[in-house]
């Protein structure tokens, strides 16, 4: 088998892979190689032809492929080399790679460093054990997505969404506009998993309903769907029967989550977070396994790519430096960052403290909460807080806070963040 | 034309009676009313090649079973069907129960099963570390094994098809005459001559039965669900795990799949339709509830998909192996339930003896040939072979199913392949694209697409499985204004 070198693979060349690979190269690393499956660099960004992008990073509003031919010019600008249609089947320890394409067939890469960026994949029916028959007519969102925005062909004609994730709310949009019926939306929480922003263009400006604390509970229709039935959820998200009602529908779109796809993470034997399902990596972007990096979506579900591609460029920044310093490593210990009272989780899960100016952390909270201040201790006394309007789950938080926190008190090895009412203080 | 055979029904019964008579100097067709072969019982079961301890001594399903066991290495190989001789456990709960332990152990042994054992103790944890601590011992019965069943199926078909069989899909049969000897058998589309008709009719073996007069059984739909579990939970047992059955119903089974997820189920459901495959909520919670007595099972999120099988019992709780009584040139192959995936090779014998003595004529043909004629599929090749294949025909390099890892090259041979694919869950069947834990939600538009190419069909008319189960509904408001 064919076996090559290089300093840098990244595995996915979606906004994250590019913004690795960019800044990657902008810290003087040469021999970069991106690793994309599809047939071209960019991710799920092409068939996202709906605007909203861009507004953190570029300060403008783009559309998906705007924001995506951003990066590629770029990539391409810098020389930076990437295979595409090409699939990484396995990543194993020593960083090996084994990848696949029509040009190579088999062969290995042996990196010094790796950044992994391979993205999400839709949670399905299975997951969610719909009951029912097996008919055609059951998509998730994102694959309804391709076919309408990439392939010009409509999965159906009346249609009935489930789950209000972002895709789902922006399916719903896009399958109205096509002159579908758009039935309903159900979601199973009382509140949607989805930006405010897209419930208000994508929903509400168009009439369609949001049904809130509603599930599918039975699939109906032998070849094509003919129907859902929905029932309301009591407070432990079970189905109240009596409030059965049948929908006829053609289309039912899944919209009930997304999972960073980390298989390769975990043949490697990379420790992965169980509440993001993404790697534990520290404020390096570094995960357990050295000289390997992850960024974008593979480490946990952003609403925003603008985000994603500072997650990416981070992970790419460090990735070059520690190709370039490779030997010496960081003295002192880690520091955790426990995720308190009403935080579901926080990327990074640990910083190593080298003296940083700033630490950025995203986390997302377990609830809505209105009124509430973030507050950040440091081996448990308060030493940051920030205060919001209103947080909600489905709106992932960041935070920049000072890395001078870090040593004040001494000798820091704990930082908790959580969530407080704002009277309550402490 | 007048053939000597005409087999209805192309699931594993079917294709196993129409390989064995492809052994002889005969014309054979075979009649299937979808639009693929294996879409009934075939399709969906627990895909156990069963030892044979649980049939009742000297009944059809014993012996035929056990003499299918014996035969499937062979058959696998012939047929490059992906078999695991893995072996099974029963598992018993309690005490109480060991003497039932002892009794199916005996009833194997007059059954001819080889090797059973009763296993306990340290032996038994360390054979399957994560059964749970109340399982105290188990029936062992190390020829058990798994198989793909649509894989089983499709390659016996296909090898009798190699061997001169005609296959004839989408045709329903809806009456039968016989006039001066000779079997006259109406479909929608056609009719077809037979001095011989072999009922292989699965669910539907009492209506054919009826269309030739003959109404001396009926076949009762009892329902099986079952839920899939992501290849990550595959290794969770290493055998098949059964329960004993007790006060408590007949249990469920645990088992790794040949091709590597976890299978857990099914219930049992007597139910009045024939096409109702529908899962049900207390179905689903019923055999995850039953079978972690016997493992402690992943998170329901871990599940891929649910699905359910409907198995065709006669009321005679036996295999119907035997001429009609009005006419004995019409052979029934009826009542298959479990075992029938596992006996299906002794049954192609024992209906192809069948019909020697109700007068069919048997000369053996020179040229058969027992193997199908296709190679290793690409994702069982080693690095070396598959590089080999992908210098020839570059598309075994591109990937098209990422979960399964499935190129374009396997879809385009599953399309062109001796019985080829026409439809989305026909590819699936055959390539696994689709099979993973996406379900195709990345990979499904490519799918189509290839089939809209290589079947020369618009992609409007690419259906999930064949009838009216398109899976797109016409263009794009902006599709259609640039087309016109
Ligand atoms: C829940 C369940 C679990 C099982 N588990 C196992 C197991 O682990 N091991 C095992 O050995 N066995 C098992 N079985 C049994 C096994 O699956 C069946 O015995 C076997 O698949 C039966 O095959 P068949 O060809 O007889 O029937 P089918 O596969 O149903 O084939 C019959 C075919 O006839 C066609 N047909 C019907 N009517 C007409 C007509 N009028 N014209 C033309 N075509 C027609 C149908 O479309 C169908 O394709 C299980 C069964 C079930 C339901």
């Amino acid at each position: 088998m064919n076996v090559k070198k290089a300093d840098l693979v990244i595995i996915g060349g979606g906004p994250a892979g590019m913004a690795a690979a960019i800044e990657a190269s902008k810290n003087g690393i040469r021999d970069i190689l991106i690793l994309e499956r599809e047939n071209n660099l960019g991710g799920i960004l092409h068939q996202c032809i709906h605007n909203g992008f861009g507004l953190h990073y570029f300060g403008e509003e783009l559309t998906g492929p705007e924001y995506a031919w951003r990066f590629i010019d770029e990539v391409h600008a810098r020389n930076i080399s990437y295979y595409v249609e090409t699939t990484v089947i396995n990543f194993g320890p020593d960083k090996t790679i084994t990848a696949i394409n029509s040009q190579e067939g088999l062969f290995i890469i042996k990196p010094r460093a790796v950044v992994l960026a391979m993205g999400c994949r839709e949670r399905t029916r299975g997951a969610l054990n719909i009951p029912g028959t097996r008919p055609a007519g059951i998509y998730t969102a994102g694959l309804a997505q391709k076919f309408v925005n990439m392939e010009g062909f409509m999965p159906g004609k009346s249609v009935v969404i489930l789950g209000s994730g972002d895709i789902g709310l922006i399916m719903a949009r896009r399958m109205f506009l096509e002159g579908a019926q758009v039935k309903m939306v159900c979601e199973l929480m009382p509140y949607s998993g989805g930006l405010n922003r897209n419930i208000v263009q994508c929903l509400e400006d168009f009439d369609i309903p949001l049904r809130l604390k509603h599930t599918v509970v039975a699939i109906h229709g032998k070849e094509r769907l003919e129907g859902v039935t929905i029932a309301q959820v009591d407070e432990h998200r079970k189905p109240i029967m009596e409030t059965c009602e049948t929908v006829t529908c053609d289309t039912l779109l899944l919209s009930v989550g997304l999972i960073p796809e980390n298989e390769l993470t975990r043949e490697a034997g990379i420790i992965v977070d169980r509440r993001t399902s993404g790697p534990v990596v520290n404020d390096c972007m570094e995960t357990s396994m050295e000289g390997v990096f992850a960024c974008g979506n593979v480490v946990h579900v952003h609403d925003l790519v603008d985000y994603v591609s500072r997650e990416g460029a981070r992970a790419g920044e460090c990735a070059a430096a520690y190709i370039t310093a490779e030997g010496d490593k960081a003295e002192g210990g880690e520091i955790q960052i426990t995720a308190g009272k009403c935080v579901r989780y926080t990327v990074p899960q640990k910083i190593v403290p080298k003296g940083q100016k700033n630490i950025r952390l995203f986390f997302r909270v377990t609830d809505i909460f209105r009124k509430v201040k973030i507050v950040v201790k440091a081996n448990g006394e308060t030493v940051f807080e920030r205060k919001r309007n209103k947080v909600t789950p489905g709106e992932m938080e960041s935070l920049e806070i000072p890395g001078s926190i870090l040593n004040s008190p001494t000798n820091v090895n704990e930082l908790l963040v959580e969530v407080q009412n704002i009277e309550e203080g402490q | 034309m007048l053939y000597d055979v005409v087999v209805i029904g192309a699931g594993v019964t079917g294709a196993f009676i129409a390989r064995e008579l492809s052994r002889y100097e005969l014309k054979v067709c075979m009649l299937e009313k979808e639009t693929d072969v294996s879409m009934g019982t075939s399709k969906a079961n627990s895909a156990i090649v069963h030892a044979g301890f649980d049939a009742v001594p000297n009944s059809l399903k014993a012996q035929l079973n056990v003499r299918g066991n014996k035969r499937m290495p062979l058959i696998a190989q012939e047929l490059g069907v992906d078999f695991k001789q893995i072996g099974s456990f029963v598992l018993c709960h309690s005490k109480e129960d060991i003497p039932k332990l002892e009794e199916l152990m005996k009833r194997g042994i007059s059954n001819g099963v080889e090797g059973l054992e009763i296993i306990t103790g340290d032996r038994l944890k360390a054979m399957e570390p994560n059964i749970t601590a109340e399982s105290i011992a188990a029936l062992y019965a190390p020829t058990a094994g798994i198989i793909c069943p649509y894989e089983l199926t499709l390659h016996a078909a296909e090898n009798a098809v190699e061997n001169g069989v005609d296959l004839k899909l989408g045709h329903e049969v809806t009456s039968i005459r016989f006039d001066s000897n000779i079997f006259i058998i109406s479909s929608a589309q056609d009719e077809f001559k037979a001095k011989f008709i072999v009922n292989a009719a699965g669910l539907y073996a009492d209506t054919v039965s009826m269309m030739a007069g003959d109404n001396s059984f009926s076949i009762k739909p009892r329902r099986g669900e079952y839920v899939l579990f992501d290849k990550a939970h595959g290794n969770l047992v290493n055998r098949v795990i059964f329960q004993l059955p007790s006060a408590k119903g007949k249990g469920v089974l645990v088992t790794p799949t040949v091709d590597g997820n976890l299978l857990v189920g099914p219930n049992a459901e007597e139910i009045q339709d024939k096409q109702d495959t529908a899962t049900t909520c207390s179905g689903l919670s019923e055999i995850l509830r039953t079978a972690s007595l016997s493992v402690s099972l992943p998170s329901t999120g871990d599940i891929i998909t649910s699905f359910a099988g409907l198995r065709a019992g006669a009321d005679t709780g036996d295999f119907i192996i035997r001429a009609s009584e009005g006419n004995k040139r019409f052979i029934h192959a009826a009542g298959i339930e479990s075992p029938g995936l596992t006996a299906a090779p002794a049954i192609g014998e024992r209906v192809v003896k069948l019909l020697e003595e109700s007068g069919l004529r048997l000369v053996q043909k020179t040229n058969y040939n027992p193997s199908i004629k296709y190679g290793k599929a690409a994702r069982h090749m080693t690095g070396d072979e598959l590089n080999k294949l992908i210098r020839q025909h570059p598309e075994f390099g591109r990937i098209v199913c990422r979960c399964e890892k499935i190129t374009e090259g396997e879809i385009l041979s599953s399309i062109h392949r001796t019985i080829g694919a026409t439809n989305l869950d026909a590819v699936k069947r055959r390539t696994r694209a689709g099979m993973g834990r996406c379900q195709g939600g990345f990979c499904s538009s490519r799918v189509v697409e290839i089939l809209s190419r290589e079947l020369k069909v618009p992609a409007e008319e690419i259906t999930k499985f064949g009838g009216n189960s398109r899976l797109l509904m016409g263009r794009t408001k902006h599709n259609l204004e640039t087309n016109c």
